[in-house]
């Protein structure tokens, strides 16, 4: 058999390389050339450090959300929630951000801090449902994302809009921005929430890998009977592992309305981030690295697609064609493993 | 007495298109697979009417284009949907991840072709709408005919008669009876001689057929054309109907015309006295908040088919 850790970096890459062959195909019989568009979508994320810098500010979102969805899937959760508890993050942390002004050191902290526990304030009912009632979380999830939509444009709309169907923007002393980073990149939006996804990479790894709380998280997932046997909470690390899943989805909140805008407007639709950090989660392997470099790569699609789109006419909606390929190839990695295996066994 | 009949009307149309999508996710749901993917069904429901009206009325064909719009629509959801099911059924993919992957890639592939055939993110309108009109005799019935036969559209006569039919068929036909053993113990299904994986694909085909018809309705109805943001979150709140009708075709009846009056309220609300004080986000939220207290057992209990969620392998226990 294929070692185990072979196959983890085997699978997501031929999901990648089979879901870039696909949207290649779409190309040609839509009348497309593959090459050319890859090219300038290539071009799109190294072309310049402006684009780079701009591939990193749409990954930061990214890298919390998947997260936050790898976090949940290590105690055997599905948090398909992360939208939702992105936005009340996001909300949290403008409202923070613009209800006063105070140094620096106090202010940007607290209202980050804010992102957070809304987030996992959001993330605690389909947390506590499932633990104490049984009901599965993913209805529940999917059912907060629309509450929080709805409320969260209720609240804007009712108490804090001013012209421009938007809330105030937040005071400097609460702000991500980062003049350093910007001179940087060509003044791209660059902000300093990317150095808070690095630092939120490192603690799921340390936490989950290096503490008793996190061996117990995931020994919850790998099999809840066995933990209880063994004397473990289920029900409390089940509510534990969904507030930490819910902060990091709060975060990603803060990195759009600390970071990248500095308020919030009155959203029409999801901002996509939770759903895309289901791909990321699930191509990185739900480990922290995995989540990283899988950011990487989805924040660099969505980046480069608007050059392939300037550059060569392709509607950008053809990288969504490409992440929801991947994610289906990723998901149907039973057939894939079964191929390689398969392979494995001629060879002998 | 106007008002009313406003109340029931709206509830009755906003109700159609979910009660179609609903009853899809039903069928698959019954079999035992999950279907998260009804949204993305419904957009590509949405997208089939709109370009088939559109490429029909520039042939010339007229009033008929929107319902043959309808058939191409029920088609297409039934071929999309079997990416779902060949994921989720053959590959044993994880069902929820799978139907994700189809919300995706259906906004994804309707909007890049759209974006190919009329060179922008949106269509133009179609002509041919469904509008509402007066059932000629029935309207005339005083009480009844204000209320349920004006102002009505033909579509949600489709809907209801649809539903009633689904009724029967899962629970007086044996068709049903297999349906609904395969996604309750389909170990216990096999051995009986029912095929597991075919009525599997049948339930995953039939969730494409009404949730493409749901979206088609929704266009053809209340939009007019299609753009990514024609459907958003129809279909998860059909899905929440599915649920909050505890999987039952009666049920689902109830919940979406539960759904219904509560957006017919946001719609009226204004104009009733006691509820111009409620904000209106109340009832915008409504539906996803009771679905969540049904599920909790505060609004009685809604329990899944057992095999739910599980990809079935021959030969395991």
């Amino acid at each position: 058999m294929l070692a185990g850790k072979a196959m983890h970096v085997a699978i997501p890459l031929l999901a990648i390389l089979l879901g870039l062959l696909v949207g290649a195909i779409v190309m040609v019989i839509t009348g497309h050339n593959p090459i050319e568009a890859y090219g300038a979508l290539v071009a799109g994320i190294f072309g310049s450090s402006y684009y780079f810098g701009e591939m990193i500010r749409t990954m930061t979102p990214l890298i919390l959300g998947g997260l936050a969805v790898a976090f949940a899937y290590r105690t055997g959760l599905f948090n398909i929630g992360v939208e939702g508890q992105l936005i009340v993050g996001w909300l949290a942390s403008v409202y923070v951000g613009a209800a006063f002004e105070a140094p620096m050191a106090i202010h940007l902290p607290l209202s980050i801090a804010a992102a957070a526990v809304a987030g996992a304030l959001w993330a605690l009912v389909p947390g506590i449902l499932k633990a104490k009632l049984h009901v599965h979380e993913v209805i529940v999830s999917i059912m907060m994302n629309y509450i929080a939509l709805y409320t969260a444009n209720a609240i804007i709309r009712t108490y804090l809009l001013i012209p421009g169907e938007r809330t105030e923007s937040i005071y400097p002393s609460a702000s991500l921005a980062s003049p350093f980073f910007q001179s940087l990149t060509e003044y791209s939006r660059l902000h300093y929430g990317f150095l808070i996804a690095v630092a939120a990479c490192l603690f799921m790894w340390f936490f989950l890998w290096k503490t008793t709380a996190g061996y117990e998280l995931r020994a919850v997932g790998l099999n809840a009977n066995a933990s209880t046997y063994a004397g473990m909470n289920v029900s409390r690390n089940i509510i534990l592992s969904m507030a930490i899943s819910g902060a990091f989805a709060g975060l990603a909140g803060a990195a759009e309305g600390l970071g990248t805008f500095g308020y919030m407007s009155i959203l029409s639709g999801f901002t996509g981030v939770g759903f895309e950090g289901i791909a990321v989660a699930l191509l990185g392997t739900n480990t922290a690295l995995g989540v990283f470099l899988s950011a990487f790569l989805f924040g660099g699609l969505k980046t480069g697609a608007l050059t392939m789109n300037q550059q060569t006419n392709v509607p950008t909606e053809l990288i969504s064609i490409v992440i929801a390929l991947i994610i289906f190839f990723v998901a149907s990695s039973y057939v894939v493993r079964l191929m390689l295996l398969k392979r494995k066994k001629g060879d002998k | 007495m106007d008002v009313l009949a406003l109340i029931v009307s709206t509830t009755i149309y906003s109700a159609a298109p979910l009660m179609l999508a609903a009853l899809g996710g039903l069928f698959s749901e019954r079999s035992g697979v999950v279907n998260i993917g009804l949204e993305g069904l419904m957009v590509i429901g949405a997208f089939s009417v709109i370009v088939t009206t559109l490429t029909l009325e520039a042939a010339g064909v007229g009033a008929l284009s929107v319902w043959i719009g309808l058939l191409v629509a029920a088609v297409v959801g039934a071929l999309f949907s079997l990416f779902h099911a060949v994921a989720s059924i053959h590959f044993q993919a994880d069902q929820v991840v799978s139907g994700v992957a189809l919300n995706f890639l259906a906004v994804g592939l309707s909007v890049y072709i759209i974006n190919l055939l009329y060179g922008s993110g949106q269509t133009a309108y179609i002509e041919n709408r469904f509008y509402r009109f007066n059932i000629p005799g029935l309207s005339d019935i005083p009480v009844i005919g204000p209320l349920f036969f004006s102002n009505v559209y033909a579509t949600s006569f489709l809907a209801f008669g649809l539903a009633f039919l689904v009724y029967y068929v899962i629970y007086y036909r044996p068709f049903g009876l297999r349906l609904r053993s395969v996604g309750e113990h389909p170990q216990a299904a096999d051995t009986m001689g029912i095929r597991v994986i075919k009525m599997r694909y049948i339930g995953v085909m039939l969730s494409g057929v009404f949730a493409g018809l749901g979206g088609a309705v929704f266009a053809a109805t209340f939009s007019g054309n299609f753009s990514a943001t024609t459907i958003t979150g129809q279909g998860f709140m059909a899905l929440a109907a599915l649920i909050f009708g505890k999987w039952h075709p009666l049920g689902v009846i109830g919940a979406t015309l539960f759904f219904g009056l509560a957006q017919a309220l946001g719609v009226v609300g204004q104009q009733l006295p006691f509820l111009s004080d409620v904000p209106p986000v109340f009832l915008l939220i409504a539906p996803y908040v009771l679905t969540i207290l049904a599920l909790a057992g505060f609004v009685g209990r809604a329990e899944g088919p057992k095999a739910l969620g599980k990809p079935y392998i021959k030969g395991s226990r």
